[in-house]
């Protein structure tokens, strides 16, 4: 950027410098020295036990829903720790910066931890959460052998991890937006942000949005073309209702998004006036379409997991789904009703009573389908011989606090408190209240539900219940004091208060994260336990808790055909019911089977993804022509690909079939 | 678990799975269908940003002084026959005739092509004349609208493009023939957005 400097290192690297690391700033060198470390360790150890070839093959280009599943998770757990470590660092700074002391983060830096956290704990540890545990779960629900399209499954996972990468290298290289997670304007414009940051923000999703956008087109058409004979929309698992409402939010939500972000990358980058201060601009239609897409978000993400605590709840009590009809039909309502509550995000931007009122109106309605999805809940538990198992646990804990988050938003839909709480710690409290008690429990709920499915082993329990514990107090005892400083009208975002009086209840809230922390620790500890003790967690039967949906009718791990033969539905719990009516698993007649070949071009789609992201965020023209036109080339050069499939001959199933009635007739089960 | 000794429904029990291969319906259609439907949202939110900003000239050129309707006459009939001769190629096509069909896609290709550089023409006429998408929030709009329409069309030039290209290589077998109808199915759906663009932008434009 400085004048000396020549035109061809300009045209090489854009506006990128040498200044661009943060070599001055400590606290960013030493998360770059450990994360270095970590992740130099990781791949020497890949490289020392020969696995690249392994992860390459069974993994990286793998188009099988289950393994792209598990591989969503895994992204989903990594930048958990990154969203994570911004979270700590916000709650020490905001507990220590008062009066004189300053705090140890600038305000420059705070302002992108906090929109970094916000936006990676979304787009990066709650999206891929949600759709991993989709990819992974859902087929098998309905009987199918994978999703409609398997390789856009695989592209859409590696445009996701793209943008993830996009997010991460903005840490070292530059800096990130300062804009807060949903980049206003007029902040996020050129003139109040030139640098880099808001143009890492944009790209990061754009590209990550891309992969979420397929994925929905590909979970949606799975559901309504593949499920097995005999399954009515009326007979589908609650899960695979949640997702299919989920995915079409997706599909109707992300593309306003796309919109909203290429609309303001306009302005930064060819100079439009779609939400400047100046020549016509308003930045409340920014405001308007990021909401428009922001709304149907929340439900997005908490949707599907409604339906894993609906799979839980009946699974843990032993019985039938309560009220299952209503239970759908609350769902489908949500779905609607979350298109029509976005103002309620900026009532304060005065458009008058009416307009306020029909949004606080649908705001409060939205609560009634909600509240029945609830005591359908309790009312399943209510008889039932509840096992209180880690998945069961998850889920009263998410009873108990989602319950009080979903009244303070109901507070929050009353127009004139909200022009008091707007933009105050109370609404921090409030998202995170449902978020983590609802969207974050249920993950947890769900990983320990299905992980002896997808692995053959069952997590420790001793650990979950620790990691448990320590979620839910840390969780009561770091957000309690922050609808507290709400009420007292502490805004939100600031990075040193004046007024002594409010440090204890950041120190408490500190205190809080610590515990989550503790409960993030427990969590890895379990996975780490578990995987040294798999031998004594082991499950031969591939149904570990007496299930009642299909994915628990195979082997686990499953064989990578799902199932040998298509089941035929008879019955809403159907695997219960095949349990009930004597099902014997077949021993012969196996046929071919059909299967997808493994693909590349998914990897290398999401890399030129990644370096034409990086290019447009520098002002890099070459390399942003040269990756755009590789993306065209490989797409070309991929539809010209036709040998994209071949039949597992049918004495391997047969030999696979073989051996997991072997397994189960060592415990004296037929099925 | 019970056995089958104690349980009176065992006698009669039920099929459980299909011996048979099932053949699910090919789901690409309806996927694309779906995916048509969600670009929608994205020309939606475009128009929407039109509809608020496009009386904001911020004492720039109003669309009366910049819009050129005979032109706009010969660059809309060039999409429509474009959209017609498609409809002819997809005849043939439903002939298996696999000349007809290349020849009927070349001229459907060419028309579109045609739309496209007289848009490219507009656009930087407009900008010459100081009326660039920098100048005002409704030209924002206006070239974000209208540009974001030519980038699709220009998509599915090169995508017609490739795809001639297999028919010539594999003929019109099955995987060609779904391709072909996602691509009629976009290429009308374009046609539908830009009667939208034609009436919203600029004719009501020049009645302001």
């Amino acid at each position: 950027m400085t004048p000396h400097r020549s035109a061809l290192l300009h045209f090489l690297l854009g506006r990128l410098t040498a200044s661009a690391i943060p070599y001055d700033n400590p606290i960013i060198l030493w998360t770059f020295v450990v994360v270095a470390t970590l992740g130099a360790a990781v791949l020497a150890a890949i490289t020392r036990y020969r696995l690249w070839g392994y992860l390459w093959r069974e993994w990286f280009t793998s188009i099988d829903h289950k393994r792209i599943g598990v591989m969503y998770l895994v992204l989903a757990i990594v930048m958990l720790l990154r969203g994570f470590a911004d979270a700590i660092m916000m709650r020490v700074q905001q507990a220590i910066a008062f009066g004189a002391n300053l705090g140890y983060l600038p305000p420059h830096h705070y302002d992108q931890i906090f929109t970094a956290h916000g936006s990676i704990m979304i787009f990066f540890v709650a999206m891929p959460l949600i759709v991993g545990l989709m990819n992974y779960v859902m087929p098998m629900q309905i009987g199918a052998r994978d999703v409609a399209f398997p390789f856009l499954n695989n592209f859409s996972f590696w445009m996701t991890v793209a943008g993830a990468v996009l997010f991460m290298l903005s840490l070292f290289i530059g800096d990130f937006a300062r804009t807060g997670w949903l980049g206003y304007p007029p902040i996020s414009e050129l003139r109040q942000s030139p640098g880099v940051g808001v143009d890492y923000y944009i790209w990061g999703l754009q590209i990550a949005g891309v992969g979420t956008l397929l994925s929905g087109i590909n979970m949606v058409v799975t559901i309504l073309k593949m499920r097995a004979p005999g399954m009515t929309l009326m007979r589908m698992p609650i899960f695979t209702w949640t997702a299919l409402c989920s995915n079409a939010l997706i599909v109707a939500a992300f593309p306003i998004l796309t919109a909203a972000l290429a609309l303001l990358a306009m302005d930064r980058y060819v100079g439009t006036h779609f939400f400047t201060s100046s020549l016509g601009g308003n930045v409340m239609m920014y405001i308007n379409l990021i909401w428009i897409w922001g709304h149907p978000e929340v439900y997005i993400l908490i949707l599907p997991m409604f339906g894993v605590y609906s799979e839980v709840v009946a699974t843990f009590s032993g019985k039938r789904l309560f009220g299952y009809s209503s239970m759908v039909y609350a769902t489908v309502a949500i779905m609607i009703l979350s298109y029509l509550v976005w103002l309620h995000h900026f009532f304060t931007m005065g458009s008058g009573a009416d307009v306020n009122s029909f949004f606080a109106l649908t705001t409060m309605i939205i609560s009634i389908p909600t509240g029945v999805k609830i005591f359908n809940w309790l009312f399943t538990m209510y008889r039932g011989r509840i096992r209180y198992e880690v998945p069961m646990l998850w889920t009263i804990g998410f009873l108990f606090t989602f319950t009080i988050g979903g009244m303070t938003g109901v507070m929050l839909s009353v127009a004139p408190a909200d022009f008091m709480l707007h933009n105050s710690l109370f609404l921090v409290a409030h998202f995170h209240n449902v978020i983590i008690g609802g969207v974050v429990f249920g993950a947890f709920a769900a990983i320990n539900y299905w992980f002896p499915k997808a692995f053959g082993f069952r997590l420790d329990p001793f650990w979950g219940k620790v990691s448990f514990w320590c979620w839910l107090v840390g969780y009561w005892v770091a957000f309690t004091p922050l609808y507290v400083l709400g009420l007292m009208g502490v805004t939100r975002r600031l990075s040193h208060f004046t007024d002594p009086r409010l440090q204890i209840w950041f120190e408490i809230a500190a205190a809080g994260s610590v515990l989550i922390f503790l409960g993030i620790l427990a969590f890895l500890a379990q996975v780490y336990v578990s995987i040294r003790h798999r031998d004594a967690l082991r499950d031969a039967t591939g149904d570990p808790w007496d299930g009642r949906t299909l994915e628990w009718s195979t082997s686990s791990p499953p064989p990578a055909y799902n199932f040998a033969f298509t089941p035929l539905v008879h019955d809403r719990d159907a695997w219960t019911d095949m349990k009930r009516r004597g099902f014997v698993r077949p021993a012969g007649g196996f046929k071919p089977i059909h299967l997808p070949n493994n693909t590349s071009a998914g990897v290398i789609l999401g890399a030129l993804s990644l370096g034409c992201g990086f290019a447009l965020v520098w002002h890099i023209g070459w390399l942003a022509a040269t990756t755009f036109a590789g993306i065209v080339g490989v797409v070309i050069a991929n539809s010209f690909d036709r040998h994209r499939d071949h039949h597992l001959p049918a004495e391997e199933v047969d030999r696979v079939e073989r051996e997991y009635r072997d397994r189960l007739a060592a415990r004296g089960s037929a099925r | 678990m019970s056995t089958a000794a104690h349980d009176p429904v065992h006698a009669d029990a039920p099929q459980f799975y299909c011996t048979e291969e099932p053949h699910p319906e090919n789901g690409t259609l309806l996927g694309f269908w779906i995916y048509l439907m969600s670009d929608c949202f994205i020309f939606a939110s475009l128009f929407a940003c039109y509809a608020v900003l496009g009386t904001r000239y911020a004492a720039g050129p109003s669309p009366r002084e910049v819009f050129d309707l005979p032109m706009l006459a010969v660059n809309t009939a060039l999409l429509l026959l474009s959209s017609v001769t498609f409809g002819f190629a997809m005849l043939e096509m439903a002939k298996n005739r696999r000349g007809p069909t290349l020849a009927w896609l070349a001229v459907a290709g060419a028309l579109a092509a045609g739309f496209v550089a007289l848009e490219i023409r507009e656009f930087a006429h407009l900008i010459a004349a100081g009326a660039g998408p920098d100048r005002s929030a409704f030209l924002s709009s206006f070239f974000t609208l209208v540009g974001t329409h030519g980038l699709h069309v220009t998509v599915g030039i090169v995508w017609l493009a490739t795809l001639m290209a297999q028919i010539a290589r594999n003929g019109l077998d099955e995987t060609n023939r779904r391709r072909l109808n996602c691509l009629s199915l976009f290429w009308h759906f374009l046609d539908l957005i830009w009667v939208g663009v034609f009436s919203f932008v600029y004719l009501v434009g020049v009645l302001r």
